[in-house]
């Protein structure tokens, strides 16, 4: 793994008018899994489909429908467990968490509340080089997501899609171990990076695929190492949970402007009531949910139309034994393989799609360079086009042609740029594309000599001059370069210059 | 564990079932009966008895990734009380 130590963050820590506090954060992150199928019926996982079309009549809650759970789905989850190193419960169940709203037509989410299929792992939360937070895993368990009401279609109706309800959703729940909103986005910047290499999530936060419930608290210096020690929550604050943040802007103003109003309310000599709360961007604050209040008691029970879920240890080695190398490691590799700085290690492998891409570039060739050239050129004229990688013009095959031809002296950094530049747009073989445009550095000594002796021969003021001051030898090699049109090779002209005038 | 008129009302009221307040008294009578007999239960011995879900031995079924059912947008909005544009129309909910 890393070679790398690292030491954890200093907590951030909040001046209020009284006295000083910390914050004390965990998360509850819904990912949905990444399968075809519905968690326990055949309906499609497809987004944004006519309403109501990926509805089966297990979905609707139809009298008499029974679940049947989708294999794959477990799967993901084990390798989404293995992915965080957490341990596999080979038996899980499931149990029903009992409540009304109209996006849920059965009364109650099938969830794993006793028994979930992933126990305790952890997620390396890198935050500057070598300083980084390791956040646990409390589980992870297997559940049905809810479908989606519009209120803004009528003035006395909401509307109802139920293609959403059923979807398989991971809730990967951490200990308290995140101390500021920017570890908390970090955190999740992390985790949706592994479910993306793992190929368990989409992790698109944008659609919802990936949401966050903030748990937040706040307490005074030195309660939260307390806790750590002990693991007694009464050394914590009272904890308000923000529910459903699916952006790392609004996550950051909600876990701020929380952290505020608890800190105002707790030096005004006030409790703090444990509750639910939602996030309005638009007036930049969080207010209560009363209505999930009212709910809160799910007389949970285990489900009696599933029988508890038994899975092999062979099975569970079978999928360890498919596991994709993870950015941790490909991170640390890339770092003592190809002799990247921890940066440029980190933008590379940020995606699979990068990370792919460089190592195809960066194979047998100089890394550093190979770095230089897809992160600055690539990543560059991509960014500013606004494409990904997964548009580039340009493949792997001709950038790695063009480092060639510059390894090989064939042209210059200057030439490789142009040559970039003409393959982005143009496409063709970087070989042919810089013989066909005439882009050579001359390397013939003879040509590079030729010229030389001509301008020593016709100005003998310059050669006196460069004897005295050896730095103003540099007019022959720039009279040279323009001479043979800026194909010759800078260094081996240096190099000849100084010879031929015995500097 | 006897059932008050308060547990009586808020179990009522969860699970979304009207009940007048003169028949709660009666309705916690009979919840309690019912919990009595389920605590006879409790009474039988089951140290050292691994808990069963299932009288015959069973793995519980699985189902392969692949889009079988849906598309049927019509049926599954067929007893609506009220559907319009193929959404369920229900009275507004707003948080």
């Amino acid at each position: 793994m890393l070679d790398v130590t690292y030491s954890p963050p200093k907590p951030k820590v909040i001046a209020g008018a009284r006295q000083d506090w910390e914050l004390v954060i965990g998360m509850e992150i819904h990912a949905q899994v990444a399968s075809n199928a519905k968690l326990f019926s055949g309906a499609s996982t497809q987004f944004g489909a006519e309403p109501n079309s990926n509805v089966a009549f297990v979905d609707a809650a139809m009298p008499g429908m029974l679940p049947v759970i989708n294999e794959f789905c477990v799967e993901l989850a084990v390798r989404t467990g293995l992915g965080l190193k957490a341990a596999i419960n080979l038996r899980s169940a499931f149990d029903r968490k009992n409540y009304f709203y109209p996006d849920l037509p059965q009364g109650y989410q099938i969830s794993q509340l006793y028994h979930p299929i992933v126990g305790e792992g952890e997620v390396l939360v890198e935050l500057a080089p070598g300083v980084a937070r390791l956040v646990r895993i409390e589980r992870i368990h297997l559940e049905q997501d809810a479908g989606k009401s519009i209120h803004d279609m009528d003035p006395t109706q909401s509307f109802v899609d139920f293609n959403r309800t059923g979807v398989a959703l991971m809730e990967i729940v951490s200990r308290p171990d995140i101390r500021s909103a920017e570890e908390a986005t970090a955190y999740v910047t992390k985790l949706r990076q592994i479910l993306r290499y793992l190929g368990t999530c989409d992790g698109n936060m944008q659609n919802g695929n990936l949401r966050a419930d903030v748990n937040v608290s706040v307490c005074p210096p030195g309660q939260y190492e307390k806790f750590q020690a002990t693991q007694d929550f009464s050394h914590l604050g009272t904890r308000c949970e923000i529910k459903n943040m699916n952006s790392m802007r609004f996550m950051t103003q909600a876990i701020d402007y929380e952290a505020r109003r608890q800190i105002a309310i707790l030096e005004d000599g006030g409790t703090i009531t444990q509750e639910t709360r939602l996030y309005d961007p638009d007036k930049g604050e969080t207010r209560s949910m009363r209505s999930k209040e009212e709910a809160h008691d799910y007389r949970y029970f285990p489900d009696p139309d599933l029988l508890p879920l038994e899975i092999e240890q062979a099975w569970v080695d079978d999928i360890r034994a498919s596991m994709p190398e993870l950015p941790d490691a490909k991170k640390a590799r890339f770092m003592s393989g190809f002799g990247l700085t921890d940066y440029d290690a980190n933008v590379l492998t940020a995606d699979l799609e990068s990370a792919g891409f460089f190592e195809a570039v960066a194979q047998g060739r100089d890394g550093k360079q190979a770095a230089n050239w897809v992160i600055n050129e690539l990543f560059g004229r991509l960014n500013k086009e606004g494409l990904t990688i997964a548009d580039t013009p340009l493949s792997a095959a001709q950038l790695g042609g063009v480092l060639d031809l510059i390894a090989a002296g064939t042209i210059s950094g200057k030439m490789a740029k142009d040559l970039f530049d003409i393959l982005w747009t143009e496409g063709g073989d970087p070989a042919e594309v810089a013989a066909a445009r005439g882009m050579q550095q001359v390397t013939d000594t003879g040509a590079i000599e030729a010229a030389l002796d001509a301008l020593i021969a016709a100005n003998p003021d310059q050669v006196a001059k460069a004897q005295q001051n050896a730095k103003l030898a540099g007019w022959f090699t720039g009279q040279v370069l323009k001479a043979t049109g800026g194909k010759a090779n800078p260094a081996v002209v240096n190099a000849m210059v100084a010879a031929k005038l015995g500097l | 564990m006897p059932i008050d008129t308060d547990t009586a009302r808020k179990v009522a009221k969860l699970a979304r079932i009207r009940v007048e307040e003169t028949d709660l008294a009666a309705l916690a009578q009979d919840l309690s009966g019912i919990i009595g007999f389920m605590e006879q239960l409790n009474e039988v011995d089951v140290t050292g008895v691994e808990p069963m879900t299932s009288v015959t031995p069973m793995r519980l079924a699985r189902r392969n990734d692949v889009v079988t059912d849906g598309n049927i947008q019509a049926a599954v909005l067929a007893n609506a009380p009220d559907a319009r544009e193929g959404f369920f129309a229900v009275p507004k909910v707003v948080e």
